[in-house]
């Protein structure tokens, strides 16, 4: 019988599991979207700024169109209450955004997080102790409260610091602030992990054969520690996906003329009784992303787990 | 924990008292002239040092506060004093406790409906590992928390009061009022923000019982009680789930702190008047010492909710009762 790394056990596991193949699917599709599609609608007249008089009443606002003013092909699903900008334009660049910041934020947290999470396990003493307080006083904040309660000042603080002003500092704001509380949680987990490798046979061996510290720890203990760090990091994303949302509906994401999903959901709850596709357009796509990432991730936690018969 | 909770105060208060911008100014009024803005600067207290504000904040906790005791109309603090808001013209104490017991009411009603059906949901896909019931609702619990809590809540707006008017528009006011003066208005406001919250928390329960009970399945004490001829129910209910129950009680304990500090979603959905839509003011209006207090109150029923759960585990299980 021939050895096989774990690499190839996750890869031999997850090319089997249809589920895992169709979301990873869906999400190459979203993230190509996300880089290609704002130039590919732009070359195409579609444009997410630009307002349609023509298609919306003059008084009112509402879209002439039913279902709010779908027309193929100028705007196949429709325009916003108001301004008759194209909700097709609008979800694109929306999903770019979102997908910005919580692909930023999550690399920053699981960065920090893996290399707090890695000292703080193996130091040990007191730079443990301090570490092990600090994520204490980190998650005894609540996050939603404190995401939201520094948005004003801090983004002020960033424009201060030669940000561009606008939603370059607010997109910045939301990816630092994202990262500086969410990452005592897996740095908690790779501290656990670390302690336990610390023991182990071959950093023994590398700490008798004179090995630094530094090779120690990134050389020695990281390739062990990324199945932990995988596993967290799709756990992570969705969760930034849904925050950002949650921020923008609440009013503290990017401000308009840009948009995100949370935004136009906000925007959605004036007309949604008329126009339920306001609801449902951004909200599904929405819901599609973060389940996507959520079943990548439990396959990958599967495919990951020693113990799990296949 | 007392050293912990001092942190937290200190973080928090610097966090939101040092940044570049002005309190003084903003509560300064239409005509602000320097004089005033220097005489409103020394009412606030922010003529002092940093660090003497802090004290002062401290001591206000402890001994209550009189903000500008030479002036005219010395504005006066009472004893737990978390601040005084200049833009609402309260103590900060007081609009914590007019809007806690609506967040009190959210939790309690969400965390009642979602226990029981985390709970009874995963030991059901449990036991009935593979098949049908364990799929369907292992698929409803993964949607339950991919959807964001106000995709859900706009949702169940849309569908049960929109179109199908099983219940009239949420009261704000019999939420206020609390469950005793009138019943059914409170209960039909309450409905929904505590399905929400319990969509959302439930899926997570439904997913960690039904781990934790086919770990415990595979233990040699659970094969005892089997071969002991025990009846199904009581191994299910009194052996696997009973070990099973300290990680359960961990991320109850946490998720129920974290509510009680202000379901912000769900309460600015359906304005709730709690501590959610309280916070979600204040950060709107730039009212410093409202941020300061919700944030600090937010903060303490964490940690006390950790030493809870700390305390809970040696009841639950006897391996880590000390002494």
């Amino acid at each position: 019988m021939v050895g096989r790394s774990l690499r190839e056990i996750v890869w031999a596991r997850l090319r089997r599991d249809r589920v895992a193949l169709i979301c990873f699917a869906i999400l190459v599709v979203m993230y190509l979207l996300a880089i290609v599609g704002p130039y590919l609608l732009n070359a195409l007249g579609y444009d997410p700024y630009t307002f349609d008089r023509a298609a919306i009443s003059n008084s009112g606002g509402q879209p002439v169109l039913p279902n709010g003013g779908i027309e193929f092909p100028k705007h196949p699903l429709g325009v916003e209450w108001g301004t008759g900008r194209d909700i097709m334009a609008q979800l694109l660049s929306g999903l770019r955004i979102s997908l910005i910041v919580s692909t930023s934020a999550t690399i920053l947290t699981v960065l920090i997080g893996t290399v707090v999470g890695i000292v703080a396990g193996y130091a040990g003493g007191w730079t443990d102790q301090i570490l092990g307080r600090l994520m204490d006083l980190v998650l005894a904040f609540p996050f939603l409260l404190i995401v939201l309660a520094l948005s004003g000042v801090m983004t002020d603080r960033l424009t201060a610091m030669g940000v561009p002003e606008g939603n370059t500092s607010r997109v910045l704001y939301l990816i630092l602030v994202m990262s500086l509380f969410g990452w005592p949680y897996l740095a908690r987990i790779v501290r656990g992990q670390v302690l336990s490798l610390r023991e182990r046979e071959f950093v023994e061996a590398a700490v008798a054969m004179g090995a630094g510290t530094p090779r120690i720890l990134f050389g020695e203990m990281l390739p062990n520690l990324w199945a932990p760090i995988l596993v967290y990091t799709t756990l992570t994303l969705p969760s930034y996906i849904g925050l950002e949302a949650a921020l923008s509906f609440l009013g503290v994401g990017v401000l308009p003329p840009d948009t995100t999903f949370g935004a136009m959901l906000a925007n959605s709850v004036s007309y949604f009784q008329v126009v339920p596709l306001y609801l449902f357009i951004p909200g599904g796509m929405l819901v599609l992303l973060v389940v996507s990432f959520n079943l990548l991730g439990d396959s990958l936690r599967d495919a990951l787990d020693p113990k799990a018969i296949h | 924990m007392v050293g912990l909770l001092f942190l937290l105060s200190l973080a928090v208060f610097f966090l939101f008292n040092l940044l570049p911008f002005d309190p003084a100014r903003l509560t300064c009024g239409k005509v602000c002239t320097p004089q005033l803005l220097e005489q409103n600067r020394h009412r606030l207290g922010l003529d002092l040092p940093p660090w003497d504000q802090y004290l002062a904040f401290v001591r206000g906790i402890f001994f209550g506060r009189i903000y500008a005791p030479d002036q005219p109309f010395p504005i006066v603090c009472h004893a737990p004093c978390l601040g005084y808001s200049f833009l609402r013209h309260a103590e900060v104490t007081t609009l914590i406790a007019r809007a806690l017991p609506v967040t009190l009411w959210l939790t309690l009603g969400g965390f009642i409906v979602w226990i029981t059906f985390g709970v009874v949901g995963g030991i059901v896909a449990a036991l009935r590992r593979g098949r049908w019931q364990d799929r369907v609702l292992m698929t409803v619990a993964l949607f339950g928390y991919s959807m964001p809590s106000f995709f859900i809540g706009l949702l169940l707006i849309f569908f049960v009061i929109l179109q199908l008017q099983w219940l009239p528009f949420p009261s704000a006011s019999a939420v206020q009022a609390g469950p005793f003066a009138n019943p059914v208005k409170f209960f039909q406001t309450m409905i929904l923000p505590w399905l929400v919250i319990a969509i959302l928390n439930a899926a997570f329960y439904v997913r960690l019982t039904r781990n934790q009970v086919l770990e415990t399945f595979g233990e040699d004490y659970v094969r005892t009680a089997r071969a002991k001829g025990l009846p199904e129910r009581t191994v299910v209910v009194k052996h696997a789930l009973r070990a099973g129950l300290t990680p359960i009680v961990t991320a109850a304990g946490l998720d129920i702190a974290y509510l009680m500090g202000g379901a912000i979603i769900t309460e600015s959905i359906f304005s709730l008047p709690g501590m959610g839509s309280l916070s979600v003011n204040a950060v709107t209006n730039y009212d410093l010492p409202l941020i300061t207090g919700v944030v600090l109150v937010a903060g303490i029923f964490i940690i006390a909710m950790n030493l809870i759960v700390d305390l809970l585990y040696g009841f639950l299980d006897p391996r880590v009762r000390i002494g």
